[in-house]
């Protein structure tokens, strides 16, 4: 590098590594250390595993994760089943202006904030709401029902903010695949389903493993969902480290809970890029 | 499975109420957010109890409409001031970020490459979190030292800028870098064979070319901003943005007021989308 280059090298460098290094290393590094500190007196610490001891012997925190990470998973997966026929609506099937129209409707959906989604469901589903009014009105049920605080609506509610996540990656790499190979799939033979098991779904596969990635991580990481969907008892792990740092001031318990939920997303994803065999330069970039 | 490929007709119409059947789902409840807005009611249920504007513009008891509400008019204030700086600084940090990776090999480059993405990986809890800890530990060692209360670390505007620039800085970098990958760098060195500096040729050549990625990461970064909630959540302090303030609304019972003011974000979010989708159509 020549010298005036040299200077511009550092220049646009430090923006980077200042962000990195404050806002992201650090960070998270300096969590991990208070996530191991025992307050033994009043601004006394020692260092120990006691807050990890915490999570691992107590019965309704280690419940609480298994349960937010098996939901998110399932909300992943039913996620990708809808959306699938719809990319591939989109993406192949659909003709001419039609598709770019159907894929912008999918998109204006989730420029609206997260707050206003889950609110929408929340007049759908409680008591006094429309669902709940639909259904005495055709008499299948003789009372108000309710259909919110429980885990169908936190996963109607979690499958509905995430789908614009799958929707987007899928229509991108489906609209990759050359029509031609379709048909030559055809010629040679296939049916419907295994074109799609051969080809489509193959040549999908990118798309599929980076929308499935972010849903997932949607699922895990959302905390306005399962709170007003689910009620008061969702028990939603995010909704734990929320109680520890903000409700109960336990600084200590709820950065090893912000920890744990690190490891766990930081697994399946490095799973899921593992089982693949891709690279999150790929994935993301 | 494509038009050139005819398919039963049976198979054709389900697939056709499939997709009528998802579009139905994603209009439901934007739907009723929106009409119930109109409700001349205390509670945006049923029964409908007919159409009223006072969501919007009513002045007095019960019925205070979003426009004589000062709170939420404060936070929207609030949000939009945060927004725009977020905006700013994320496209000013990815514009530099995409310049460096597209025009420098250097050592450490992959990793640096990685953890520039991983703030999209990471929840928006923990980053929110982490930040928290680490401004703390910051402003009480700063106590120790010096004695010095930093109010600016404590949870505050400036935390909530922090927090979501921490991974919406990422999104404006991946959104410039895929516009500058695609400049052809011949029209650069024409400018400098013309015998333009270094500077002024980027300055006139490039930066007008990256121009539209540019005002797309603005708009997707102060959006992104403005409905953040989970890093927000954590980090706020005495000036609430406005999807916490309705939050708090909404978990002590929700009025109309709500769906009103959904119903202006909803049209401010899709205006915004929309002009941002035609102005790249047209690029």
């Amino acid at each position: 590098m020549q010298s005036g280059t040299r200077l511009g090298f550092y220049l646009l460098l430090t923006p980077l590594v200042l962000w990195l290094a404050l806002l992201i290393v650090i960070p998270h590094i300096d969590m991990f250390l208070v996530s191991l500190r025992e307050r033994v007196g009043v601004r006394q610490y020692e260092t120990s595993f006691a807050n990890y001891l915490t999570f691992f012997t107590e019965p309704l925190y280690i419940w609480t994760f298994v349960r937010t990470a098996v939901m998110s998973v399932l909300a992943t997966i039913i996620t990708l089943l809808i959306a699938f026929p719809v990319s591939l609506y989109i993406a192949k099937i659909a003709r001419g202006r039609l598709g770019q129209v159907l894929f912008v409707l999918c998109l204006i959906p989730f420029y609206v904030s997260e707050l206003v989604r889950t609110f929408g469901w929340m007049i759908l589903l409680r008591e006094t709401g429309l669902v709940s009014n639909l259904l005495q009105w055709a008499g299948l049920a003789d009372q108000p029902v309710e259909m919110l605080y429980n885990d169908a609506a936190i996963m109607i509610g979690l499958v509905y903010t995430s789908m614009l996540f799958m929707v987007v990656p899928l229509v991108t790499t489906l609209e990759s695949l050359d029509d031609s190979v379709i048909e030559a799939g055809y010629d040679l033979g296939g049916n419907g389903f295994s074109v799609l098991r051969e080809i489509i779904i193959p040549h999908a596969a990118p798309g599929i493993v980076s929308g499935s990635i972010v849903v997932f991580m949607l699922s895990l990481g959302n905390y306005l969902t399962p709170t007003i969907l689910g009620g008061k008892d969702s028990l939603w792990f995010t909704e734990m480290i929320y109680n520890q740092f903000i409700v109960r001031f336990n600084w200590e318990l709820g950065a090893a809970f912000g920890f744990m939920l690190l490891i766990l997303s930081s697994l399946i994803v490095w799973g899921m890029l593992k089982l693949t065999r891709q690279s999150l330069e790929e994935t993301m970039g | 499975m494509i038009p050139t490929i005819p398919q039963p007709r049976a198979l054709r119409i389900v697939y056709g109420t499939y997709i009528a059947l998802f579009f139905l789902y994603l209009a439901l409840p934007l739907t009723v957010v929106a009409v119930f807005a109109f409700n001349d009611s205390q509670f945006p249920s049923l029964p409908w109890e007919g159409f009223t504007w006072n969501w919007f513009f009513g002045d007095s008891r019960p019925m205070i409409g979003v426009f004589h509400e000062r709170p939420i008019i404060r936070a929207v204030g609030t949000s939009a001031f945060v927004a725009g700086i977020v905006g700013l600084l994320s496209v000013a940090v990815g514009t530099s970020n995409a310049f460096l990776f597209n025009r420098y090999n250097f050592r450490g480059k992959g990793l640096l490459y990685v953890l520039m993405l991983l703030p999209l990986v990471i929840p928006g809890i923990v980053l929110g979190i982490s930040i928290l800890v680490f401004s703390s530990t910051v402003a009480n060692g700063m106590w120790d030292i010096a004695k010095m209360d930093i109010q600016a670390l404590r949870p505050g505007l400036l935390l909530v800028i922090l927090g979501q620039f921490s991974f919406i800085a990422t999104i404006a970098t991946l959104v410039i870098s895929a516009r500058l990958q695609k400049f052809d760098r011949s029209l650069e060195e024409a400018a400098l064979n013309l015998g333009a500096s270094r500077l002024t040729a980027v300055r006139t050549i490039t930066i007008p070319f990256l121009m539209p990625a540019m005002i797309g990461a603005l708009v997707v970064a102060f959006l992104m901003s403005f409905e953040n909630f989970n890093t927000t959540l954590m980090l706020v302090g005495s000036d609430a943005p406005l999807t916490i303030a309705m939050f708090d609304r909404l978990k002590e019972g929700s009025t109309p007021l709500l769906n009103a003011v959904s119903l202006l974000l909803m049209l401010g979010s899709s205006l915004l989308a929309l002009s941002l989708i035609l102005f790249q159509r047209r690029k």
